[in-house]
């Protein structure tokens, strides 16, 4: 019995005193990548925590989906007061959750290609899909989907796959913005030229800069990256006519966490400078508000997709199982 | 009697089946509110990746383990040359690998602009467009597999008591009738088993097949399970998936063990005497040949990891906390799990034995046989079920108890240690069996049991095997990744984990840094497990 009560003791003393911390602190869900040492997590984390004097608590999990994941599983019971790190493809599903409370922060500084108006979730960056090559290897990169799916089937390409990945669901996505009822015939002509297709983005990368793949299914942003940090100019991203898909990352407010007075604290800091500031060189993606200052002349370099190709998160989320099948049927052939 | 120290292997068991048990109940708990997915799998879709999955599984095993025995046993004709022991090291290296830095290592040789791409270029007449599709699978799968069915066979051929080999040579017994009589024999006892394991590894490959397959034609059950705990989280439809993969397993499991059953009476030595022969010359040069291509075979990838690991900055990975933290979080976490494999390996090996040494003096029951048959291989399917399915069920149960965060390390310890459960009792079997075979009734006559037992008589013998074991399930936790995708990373951030996130983040070079210094980790863990299995006790 003794060697028991000590134990129940303190964990009945902690139980007591955990609410009392809590009053003064955040807890933020998001993805590894955003906590990672490079992420703009640390940078953040610092910031508002001078700014708020209170404590921030990053729980991170393996990518956006998984994010979603979680707090189903979780529902009510969730700790998390903010979640950060869901796309615009994953909006509706986590709204239709019913664990999300509106932002109620004002959008007039959010900038996102095609405007923004969602009351739930609140952007943070933003980026394009895109066909990221090794200019020492492709002379004439393709400039358009059409390029690409109709061109020379020796010129491979890495792509994700839309079963397990982010940007695989991307591409699928971009297919059918663009050619709609006729993505089977795109994808018949686009398997052609496809080397491998890979569980995720980090395998599919990896064959472009070990020189395996000439070209990768990628983000507009992703040259600024080998730019800036490693001084290397031979990674491009190729432009389409028909207009790039775009994905926007942003963070929601749970319902436990509107009860927080820093949940809205940290929303309004999530769009001023401090955070945005942080964005461009961790997350390698446009910042969705203002910086402080001008961004590096690199990322004016990048291409600046005229036209963003969007199809509605409802319509993704009801979709998507069609489409994937579609997908499968032509590229299992 | 055999009966009275029954606690250790119920127990080992009885942990394996909470640890599935319970990851069931919780999917179960949360596919109850709509379980419609579940009957929603069986599809055409389903039918032809049970297919594909069946297919590259078999012909991986086959391709991995017929050469293996001849690895094998040219291994174990020259047990000592300059070199051995860092090839048996070399060869456990593939296991603690992440299957994206080995595949990248594969495509660097055969890959489009692979080094023996102008060759096969050349060969082909025409482009090489790459080992993608079957081919390429089954050569990354070889390279994981041939090298671990060869140690596993070897350690079997170890475990042949000395008074074979020195009576085979009184006896003057050539190289075929060695073989025949002694070798064989003695791999063939443990062929169904390792064939076994090399199948499940196969079974459950994804990011491999995936990556080298070149398109969802080829697709494994793994994927189809990942896929349905990701965007339409479906754990009625995960359930069921991982259980057809667990019966289909089952079932070809069991067709090997009929095809490879080993023949009783297996070791009787009372034959005709042959001619005293020396390994011949040509028999050395055939198993030099056989040693080195393989060891070309494993080395070449592996030559590829470490060439693209030391353009990384070493000395800043090296001296970075959080590479620091990393290296010290998996080996902290790989130890456990390997500790804990090891001593529920055991327990299991020794109840299956007593269980079977009960049976062939008594008419036993079918409580016994079925835990004899649970002992043997029930604990060792455990291998198919997927770890995110382990880490999703328990994450649902954990949740309502708020124990997430802490369950985080004890889940990828129990799950690793369980996964390297199947390599440890390959390791630990052969030899724990031939010395019980040798000593039960001694010991009991002589009244030794228990720890004195164990000190005097069993450790000397097990510890070679023992330490493999450990070695084995610590490079395998080393390389894992599976469990812990809902559970939040904080508290386990592990090398192979900082390696996916910097490969994730374009930081590639330093991921092939880190790639190599997983490598030469589990080298290094092979080198002491070498050593202190070889150190008299």
């Amino acid at each position: 019995m003794r060697n028991l009560a000590i134990p129940v003791l303190s964990a009945a003393i902690l139980a007591l005193a955990l609410p009392v911390q809590a009053a003064d602190k955040l807890t933020i869900y998001t993805y590894d990548s955003f906590t990672a040492e490079w992420g703009p997590g640390p940078i953040v984390e610092k910031a508002f925590e001078a700014e708020c004097g209170c404590e921030v608590d990053f729980v991170s999990v393996a990518d956006g989906v998984a994010l979603l994941n979680r707090l189903r599983l979780e529902g009510d019971r969730s700790p998390a007061d903010i979640v950060l790190g869901l796309d615009n493809n994953l909006t509706w599903e986590a709204a239709q959750t019913g664990l999300f409370a509106p932002h109620g922060v004002s959008l007039d500084k959010v900038a996102i290609p095609g405007g923004w108006s969602d009351a739930t979730f609140l952007p943070y960056d933003y980026g394009y899909f895109a066909v990221v090559y090794d200019a020492d290897k492709v002379a004439s990169p393709p400039a358009s989907l059409k390029d690409l799916v109709e061109g020379d089937p020796s010129a491979k390409i890495a792509i994700q796959d839309p079963r397990t990945s982010t940007p695989g669901l991307g591409l699928l996505l971009w297919v059918k913005a663009v050619y709609g009822d006729k993505a089977a015939d795109a994808w018949a002509g686009l398997k052609r030229r496809v080397l491998t297709v890979t569980p995720g983005w980090s395998e599919a990368y990896g064959l472009l800069t070990s020189g395996e793949a000439p070209m990768v299914l990628s983000y507009s942003t992703s040259p600024a990256y080998h730019r800036i940090a490693e001084k290397v100019d031979r990674y491009k991203a190729a432009e389409f006519s028909e207009g790039h898909y775009l994905q926007v990352e942003v963070a929601g407010v749970t319902r436990k966490g509107a009860g927080n007075p820093l949940s809205a604290k940290f929303m309004a800091f999530m769009v001023s400078p401090a955070f945005q500031d942080a964005v461009p060189e961790t997350q390698w993606m446009f910042p969705a508000a203002p910086t402080s200052k001008p961004l590096d002349p690199v990322f004016g370099e990048m291409i600046r997709p005229e036209k963003p190709l969007e199809i509605p998160s409802e319509e993704v989320a009801k979709n998507r199982k069609a489409w994937i099948d579609e997908w499968l049927s032509v590229m299992s052939r | 009697m055999p009966a009275t120290r029954p606690l250790p292997g119920p127990l080992a068991l009885a942990f394996v089946a909470v640890l599935v048990g319970g990851a069931f109940a919780g999917l179960l708990a949360e596919a109850a509110s709509d379980p419609s997915g579940a009957a929603g799998a069986f599809d055409a879709y389903l039918g032809r990746i049970v297919r594909f999955t069946l297919w590259q599984a078999a012909l991986s095993t086959l391709l991995s383990v017929a050469p293996a025995i001849l690895v094998a046993r040219a291994l174990s004709r020259h047990p000592s040359f300059p070199g051995r022991s860092l090839i048996l090291g070399l060869f456990a290296v593939p296991l603690g690998l992440p299957a994206i830095v080995a595949a990248l290592g594969v495509l660097a040789l055969w890959g489009r602009a692979g080094l023996f791409a102008p060759l096969m270029a050349w060969l082909s007449g025409g482009d090489w467009p790459g080992i993608y599709g079957l081919a390429g699978i089954l050569v990354a799968h070889v390279f994981f597999n041939l090298p671990l069915a060869a140690r596993l066979l070897l350690e079997a051929l170890e475990a042949v008591p000395l008074d074979h080999w020195r009576l085979s040579a009184q006896l003057g017994m050539g190289a075929r009738a060695s073989f025949r009589l002694i070798e064989w024999p003695a791999m063939r006892a443990a062929l169904p088993g390792v064939a076994a394991l090399v199948f499940m590894l196969c079974v459950t490959s994804f990011t491999i097949v995936l990556m080298l397959g070149g398109g969802p034609a080829a697709t494994t059950l793994e994927v189809a399970i990942y896929q349905a705990l990701r965007f339409d989280f479906d754990p009625a439809r995960a359930v069921a998936l991982t259980l057809v993969q667990v019966a289909l397993t089952v079932a070809a499991v069991a067709a090997m063990a009929r095809l490879g059953a080993s023949p009783t009476g297996e070791a009787s030595l009372a034959l005709a005497p042959r001619r005293y022969d020396r390994p011949s010359p040509a028999g050395t040069a055939l198993d030099a040949v056989l040693i080195a291509a393989a060891v070309l075979f494993v080395a070449g990838p592996m030559a590829a990891t470490v060439v693209a690991g030391l353009e990384a900055d070493l000395g800043r990975l090296a001296t970075e906390a959080r590479v620091r933290d990393a290296a010290a979080t998996s080996l902290l976490l790989a130890a456990a799990a390997a500790t804990l494999s090891a001593a529920l390996s055991l327990a299991l090996v020794a109840m299956r034995r007593r269980l079977e040494t009960a049976r062939s003096s008594s008419r036993a029951g079918l409580l016994a046989r079925l835990l004899e048959w649970a002992a043997g291989n029930g604990a060792l399917f455990v291998l198919v079920v997927p770890p995110t399915v382990i880490g999703a069920g328990w994450f649902i149960l954990l949740l309502p108890a708020g124990m997430v965060f802490a369950a985080a390390p004890v889940m990828v310890v129990a799950v690793n240690a369980v996964m390297a459960m199947p390599f440890a009792v390959r390791a630990i079997r052969p030899a724990h069996d031939a010395a019980a075979a040798r000593h039960d009734r001694l010991a009991a006559q002589l009244g030794i049991a228990g720890w004195a037992r164990l000190r005097l008589i069993d450790w000397p013998v097990l510890r070679r095997p023992l330490f493999t074991a450990l070695a084995f399930a610590m490079a395998l936790s080393l390389g894992d990744l599976g469990v812990i995708a809902l559970f939040g990373s904080e508290s386990v951030r592990t090398l192979p984990y900082l390696l996916m996130e910097r490969m994730g983040s374009y930081r590639t070079q330093d991921a092939a840094g880190l790639a190599l210094m997983l490598g030469a980790l589990c080298l290094a863990l092979m080198a002491a497990a070498n050593r202190l299995g070889r150190e008299r006790a």
